[in-house]
């Protein structure tokens, strides 16, 4: 469903993915777990059409995000690591404007956004402007939202940050559920390794722009001789802690957004 | 249709929660209007020229339009910043659709701004003349609505942060409101004075307002709105393009 070969992604001198290739099968959960900066968001970016891979070829369900990305994107939803909600509007006018942009039809539009405000507790608040949200609530809103039409290949980046448990525990049910009964084949990125774990058939596991190691749980505990996956991540990316915002990746991404136009 | 639908209706929404920001923006176009139309009306007067609020009032109308218009269209840099541009740009929808909602959103809620301007002229005494001077005024405030809406989005397009922002304002937005004749008569200028007007934009829409007012036009009417068609159809093609480059 998700083919990547080769994929390179530069930022001025640095290779934020570098030579990044792996297939996801259809119907598969699929987790990308790296450090902060490891280039797994400029991987969902490209994949997702909202940045052009430096070389590399990419395929999901069969088309080039590069060539084709109308058609890519209507195969596909999304839940941002960041926000992504207009704050002047409602949460209902949030879900029902992307009801409207991804062409769900009316009647299911409705019956589908309460569902899913119930579901994630917002139903009470669904007219509020969003900006008087707080941040659990706004985050819980953008999952619901990126839950609201069904789309073929799902990208969680890093959903559940800054949730709480029974937050959590809903995602990742509801994800399992659309996993099990739609067939819909998801890839997530996340810190958390028991969720990878949980979640996930498959688990690749990238540093410094390069997959350093990919296979099921058991398979990555079994290659580094670990007891649990937290110490086989431990000991495929070392215990040194990356900062995002000083980590040579970020800055100079930052530095390439600057000067790019 | 539907995505151009709902992402009008946004902008539109946006504007009409924004109270504070209505009337904010309205004081603006009112400090020149009362500030300068009476005091340099005296002048003016003098000169042989007539009244002066009669004269700066369709200028300040078209100011209103402009400064809106402009500002919606760099709203973009806005829905980059809080994030909800990657929400539109990730959607199965034609950006040129996206582009041209939010472009006539943007238009929209100038069209109203200039209206609010124009009521506020009325009441401070400016007077249109004929019957058919405000559907034919309306005429000429879409289309610098438009022009200038298509030409925010395509700013906003390729802005990043704010400092751009400030740089938009000083080197483009003020110089094309002072080039366009809202404040003077564009006759009898030094000639480098003169060919800046006439690229200008919005010399053709203030002459459009001011030939559909008080039929005062100076470039001409037919003129003016052929211009403004066409550079607004530019405007609309080149800011689809530089949207569907936008990267995030």
């Amino acid at each position: 469903m998700i083919h990547v070969e080769h994929l390179v992604k530069t930022f001025g001198e640095v290779r934020a993915v570098d030579d990044v290739s792996f297939d996801v099968q259809a119907g598969e959960v699929f987790a990308f777990l790296g450090p902060n900066g490891a280039g797994k968001t400029t991987t969902i970016q490209m994949l997702t059409t909202l940045l052009r891979p430096t070389s590399g070829r990419m395929a999901l369900d069969g088309l080039d995000p590069v060539a084709r990305p109308l058609d890519v994107r209507r195969r596909f939803g999304i839940v941002f690591q960041d926000p992504s909600l207009d704050g002047e509007l409602t949460a209902h006018e949030n879900m029902n404007l992307h009801g409207v942009l991804y062409h769900v039809p009316r009647r299911v539009r409705a019956e589908r956004i309460e569902l899913l405000l119930k579901l994630f507790e917002l139903w009470d608040r669904r007219d509020s402007p969003v900006k008087q949200f707080s941040g659990g609530m706004k985050r819980r809103l953008e999952i619901a939202r990126g839950l609201l039409h069904t789309p073929k290949i799902l990208f969680l980046d890093e959903p559940t940050l800054g949730l709480d448990p029974q937050t959590r525990n809903q995602l990742w049910t509801h994800v399992r559920h659309l996993n099990e009964t739609e067939g819909v084949t998801v890839f997530l990125t996340t810190h958390y390794m028991d969720e990878a774990e949980r979640a996930a058939h498959r688990i690749a596991i990238i540093d410094h722009g390069k997959i350093v190691a990919q296979g099921s749980s058991a398979e990555l505990r079994q290659q580094t001789g670990a007891d649990s996956l937290e110490g086989a991540f431990l000991a495929l990316t070392g215990t040194t802690i990356r900062d995002e915002s000083s980590d040579p990746a970020a800055m100079m991404r930052q530095m390439a957004r600057m000067w790019r136009r | 249709m539907a995505a151009i639908y709902v992402l009008w209706l946004r902008e539109v929404k946006r504007y009409l929660r924004s109270r504070a920001q209505i009337v904010a923006s309205l004081g603006q176009p009112l400090l020149y209007l009362l500030v300068l139309g009476f005091g340099l009306g005296p002048v003016f007067a003098q000169a042989g020229r007539g009244s002066y609020l009669q004269f700066v009032a369709p200028g300040v109308v078209g100011m209103g339009i402009l400064f809106t218009s402009i500002f919606s269209g760099i709203g973009l840099l806005w829905d980059r910043q809080f994030g909800f541009l990657k929400e539109t740009l990730v959607a199965p929808v034609p950006r040129l659709h996206i582009m041209i909602g939010r472009t006539l959103g943007g238009a929209t809620i100038a069209m109203v701004q200039g209206t609010l301007v124009l009521i506020v002229c009325i009441i401070a005494g400016f007077r249109p003349q004929g019957f058919f001077a405000l559907p034919l005024a309306f005429v000429y405030m879409a289309l610098i609505a438009i022009v200038f809406a298509a030409l925010g989005t395509m700013i906003g397009s390729g802005l990043r942060d704010m400092q751009g922002f400030q740089f938009v304002m000083n080197f483009l937005v003020m110089p094309i409101f002072f080039l366009s004749g809202a404040l003077y008569p564009l006759s009898n200028l030094p000639a480098a004075l003169n060919a800046a007007t006439r690229i200008d934009p919005l010399s053709y829409g203030i002459d459009g307002l001011r030939g559909s007012l008080i039929g005062l036009a100076q470039i001409g009417l037919s003129m003016d709105a052929v211009v403004l068609a066409v550079l607004g159809s530019v405007f609309m093609g080149l800011g689809a393009w530089s949207f569907s480059k936008i990267q995030v």
